[in-house]
């Protein structure tokens, strides 16, 4: 067999506000290009197929299995991984309230709760239990049994609210 | 030895080290590591269960521009080793297995390894897969243990018998137990394969370095299996090195090698670097899985309940290859009769090959098959007694002091009547049925080794030292496998030399570099690791305390070690910083650091068939309290309240205690309702997360953990392990609850909802 020549075209993704290219086939996944192309290996893989979530990413503000959706879909869309969420220097509230809480142990799924907790609480910064679990419904965890993941975001909620009602 | 007075680290909830980097993104697992001019490895997989490879042409996928080699089993230097399974002690007795690299002339299961590709992408490894042509003949297959167990059944591996092991424990004399008996219950239980659908699925990434070794850069939980891939290669062991990532689970799946040897011979036949990761599916047809049991349990009891008799006949399914089959059996030996006391005892077990996925290591490690049988015969017995379940048990444990079947004393806090008060206690208020919801309440206690079986001579090395500036390192081959096995041991250490955590730097699983600790298994990390890093601290102290006692002219007795100072514990006020006294002891030429070994007690085994005396080091005990709501018409089971009550010995660090035993009663949880791999006819069926089904944040209730520290554990500071027990009495305790809403007892896990629905129906007709 021949190699064909390589079908596809430069996509320019902004990722976590910076912008970044990379040569993208048209079947491509975003998955693939964030961590094979641009070096994002916090963004994980778990199944490939949407079925784990571990892959989550925010597209616009809105969390997606970055497995299911194609590179050239997310051309001019906002990225956010967990490395846009926080940083070291400063850390997102929910990541310190995971830390604190004891909400990560192997560590795998937790990039993708965050981001599904960030959305969550972007849209419901006050969600009650029940809202916190329908939001990371979609991120399989396979260590904690989901409690101190759900006691953190509960908490960092809280949080946040206090921090802006106290700018305003 | 000076003894610390007052714990300041030691029991209370402290962030793990390895979080901050786990929440920012930063922790590199295994595919996440990369090198420059690495090759994608890819493996082809059998399509049948068995069959007779008549030949494979692997010519055409070869001749695919950016394919670098294609291997199979005569290109494996030595591709069938009887091995030990990572274990280091010569056992006979049925324990070694036969390890075959890549399959020859036949395959076995459905997924064995046939071919090996190395390509310059994945894209192009994935495509010479599908050139490589394979001629199978297909071959009738056994795929249930009975049938395979008949003289005429299939020969999984020509020439040798399906049977793998048979063992038998025995106490007293069976038919007088029974004969002694008011009531007798009969029943058989079944229990599935089960994945541990770990979110990473397997990966590493190996090459060559500059010295011609062969590195391993892998997710595991068994770094000294670079022993085992040596002998593939047939290279020194000494050229083979294994470095351990930061694992995304690994609940004894990672235990057996998964990609190593692959990877090894890859980067070995093309010199260059080489990644392997499976894919979902792949993981879940190719790795091993959780035994299913067939479990036929008779249990006898005196009219107040006295228990006198339990028989039980347990079958294993081993599936195509032995992998550690016959180990995981003899913990179920062991642990077939329960934490009960019971006069006549006779167990059967053996395990048996199948042309099914083979089974190895799955959390719990042989403990949950029996306990969903002897702790669902409890209420059964109790039913039949018209006693409350939770005093049958109360009768019948054992206490510390007592023999278990095999004749073993239980020398440590037998805490189960607490465990147990505990449990039932907190579930509260029952809560209100309606329409078609029927609420019930059930419970289940269980054991469950910690530490691994005591004729293996088992050790662990842990090295500890103090740098000039009072920082702390400590070295140690434990693989951490997001059980919080490093940070543990820096939670030790600072509490014996004074330091704070974020002073202390734990490197870990390099068999290169950090002191081999054994396996991430067994739960025995904590036990072991923790005991050899505590032992090395305690070293490390001792050099500092004398040295310090000459300079403060005081005895060292006196002193002791807190927020980097040292101190007079008798308040003279004296005091030394601890870089002082490092800076002195250096210059005195003291060695900063130590390198311990903590040895397991051993005590031997003197013969496997029938099993006696000694076995584990101890044991773990707990109770599960279950509240569900099951609908009558759909069949359709809520657990509404989930407690996890258990003797820990000590908490180390209180939140990684907690997040196991929450953890492990969600894996409980699973296997109670949800999760079965299904094979029909060898062939998996459920082979994504959409089909094989683990528990989702909107499935659990929020588990409530208690901790009972009898500080009686053979951990550090008198701990016990916690990460395999916590798994252990779920399901039975799930099913007590669902019989006590319905009044149906389902005898098969998982527990779903048609199994249900067909019990209601039964029951009607039957009326």
């Amino acid at each position: 067999m021949k190699d064909k020549k390589q079908v596809g075209k430069e996509v320019i993704l902004k990722i976590n506000g910076r912008e970044e290219k990379a040569f993208c086939q048209p079947g491509e996944t975003l998955l693939h290009v964030l961590r094979n192309k641009l070096n994002h290996t916090e963004v994980k893989e778990g199944c490939g197929k949407g079925d784990c979530g571990a892959c989550t990413i925010l597209l616009d503000g809105i969390p997606v299995d970055s497995c299911l959706v194609l590179a050239y879909q997310a051309e001019g869309k906002r990225i956010l991984t967990v490395k846009g969420l926080g940083t070291p220097e400063k850390m997102h509230p929910l990541q310190k309230k995971f830390v604190e809480k004891g909400a990560i142990q192997c560590g795998f799924c937790i990039p993708g709760q965050l981001l599904s907790a960030e959305a969550l609480l972007e849209k419901n910064p006050k969600p009650c239990r029940e809202e916190i679990k329908r939001a990371i419904s979609g991120n399989l965890c396979r260590c904690t049994g989901y409690k101190k993941i759900i006691d953190a975001i509960e908490d960092a909620s809280q949080k946040l609210r206090r921090t802006m009602s106290d700018k305003r | 030895m000076n003894e610390k007075t007052e714990l300041k680290i030691i029991g209370k909830p402290i962030p793990r080290h390895d979080a901050w980097e786990k929440a920012l993104g930063l922790t590199c697992y295994a595919d996440d590591f990369s090198m420059p001019g690495m090759l994608y490895g890819k493996v082809l997989r059998s399509r049948y269960p068995s069959a007779r490879i008549l030949f494979v042409d692997t010519s055409k996928a070869e001749r695919l521009s950016g394919v670098r080699v294609v291997l199979t089993a005569k290109d494996v230097p030595q591709n069938e080793s009887v091995t030990r399974f990572g274990q280091t002690h010569t056992m006979g007795g049925g324990f070694e297995g036969l390890y075959r690299v890549l399959a020859d002339k036949k395959v076995h299961f459905m997924g064995e390894a046939v071919a090996l590709v190395a390509a310059e992408t994945e894209e192009i490894a994935r495509r010479a897969l599908g050139l490589i042509k394979v001629d199978y003949q297909p071959l009738p297959g056994v795929f249930d243990p009975i049938e395979a167990m008949k003289p005429d059944a299939p020969q999984v591996e020509e020439g040798k018998s399906n049977i793998v092991t048979h063992y038998e424990v025995v106490k007293g004399n069976i038919e007088e137990g029974f004969s002694e008996a008011d009531v007798v219950v009969e029943n058989t239980y079944r229990v599935p394969f089960v994945d541990h659908a770990y979110l990473e699925a397997e990966s590493g990434v190996a090459w060559i370095d500059e010295d011609g070794v062969i590195t391993i850069r892998v997710s595991t939980q068994v770094i000294e299996h670079f022993r085992g891939v040596a002998d593939v290669l047939g290279l020194p062991h000494n050229r083979v090195r294994v470095i351990g990532t930061y694992v995304g689970g690994g609940f004894g799946g990672k235990e057996d090698i998964t990609v190593e040897t692959f990877l090894a011979l890859l980067t070995f036949k093309t010199g260059r670097p080489v990644k392997l990761t499976y894919t979902r599916e792949e993981s879940i047809l190719c790795h091993s899985k959780r035994h299913p049991y067939i479990m036929e349990y008779k249990t006898g009891a005196k009219k107040d309940g006295r228990l006198t008799a339990l028989q039980a006949k347990l079958i294993s399914d081993a599936g195509a290859y032995v992998y550690l089959s016959p180990w995981v059996l003899l913990y179920s030996m062991v642990d077939a009769a329960g934490p009960y006391r019971i006069p006549h005892v006779k167990i059967d077990g053996c395990t048996v090959l199948t042309n099914n996925t083979f089974t190895s290591a799955n959390r719990g490690f042989g403990a949950p098959q029996p306990c969903f049988a002897y702790e669902s015969q409890m209420d059964e017995l109790a039913k039949k007694l018209k006693m409350d379940p939770i005093e049958i048990r109360k009768i019948n444990y054992l206490e510390k002091g007592e023999a278990l079947a095999t004749g073993q004393i239980l020398e440590h806090q037998v805490a189960l009547k607490e465990t147990t008060d505990g449990a039932f206690h907190a579930l509260g208020k029952k809560t209100h049925e309606e329409g078609n919801l029927k609420i019930g309440r059930g419970l289940a206690s269980g054991m469950t080794s910690y530490g691994r079986m005591v004729f293996l001579h088992d050790t662990s090395r842990s090295y500890v030292s103090i740098e000039m500036d009072g920082s702390v390192t400590i070295r140690t081959g434990v693989q951490d496998i997001g059980g919080g096995q490093a940070s543990s041991l820096c939670h030790i250490v600072a509490e014996i030399l004074g330091v704070p955590l974020e002073d202390i730097k734990v490197y870990i699983a390099d068999t290169a570099l950090t002191p081999l600790a054994g396996t991430t298994t067994a739960t025995r990390q904590l036990y072991m690791s923790g005991n050899a890093t505590l032992m090395a601290a305690q070293e490390v102290r001792k050099t500092l305390l004398k040295k310090a006692g000459e300079m403060m002219r005081m005895d060292p007795e006196r002193l002791d070690l807190v927020d980097q100072e040292v101190v007079d514990r008798e308040g003279s006020g004296k005091s030394l910083t601890l870089k002082e006294v490092v800076k002195v002891c250096a210059s005195d030429g003291l060695p900063l650091y130590h390198v311990a070994l903590f040895k397991a007690p051993f005590r031997n085994l003197t013969q496997y068939e029938r099993i006696e005396g000694d076995v584990f080091p101890d044991f773990t005990f707990g109770t599960h309290a279950v509240e569900v709501a099951v609908d009558e018409e759909t069949g359709k089971v809520e657990v509404l309240k989930l407690i996890s009550c258990f003797d820990v010995g000590r908490a180390i660090n209180r939140l990684s205690v907690e997040g196991q035993l929450e953890g492990g009663a969600i894996y409980g949880m699973g296997y109670g309702l949800t999760e079965e791999v299904i094979l029909e006819k060898g062939v998996t069926l459920t082979p994504s997360l959409s089909e094989y089904l683990v528990p989702t944040s909107m499935d659990v209730p929020d588990v409530q953990t208690i901790l009972i520290e009898s500080g009686d554990g053979v951990g550090p500071f008198g701990a016990k392990g916690v990460g395999e027990p916590s798994v252990c009495s779920v399901a039975p305790a799930i099913s007590n609850a669902i019989c006590d809403a319905i009044g149906i007892r389902i005898f098969d896990l998982p527990i779903t909802s048609e199994k249900i629905v067909r019990g209601i129906k039964e029951k009607k007709e039957v009326r």
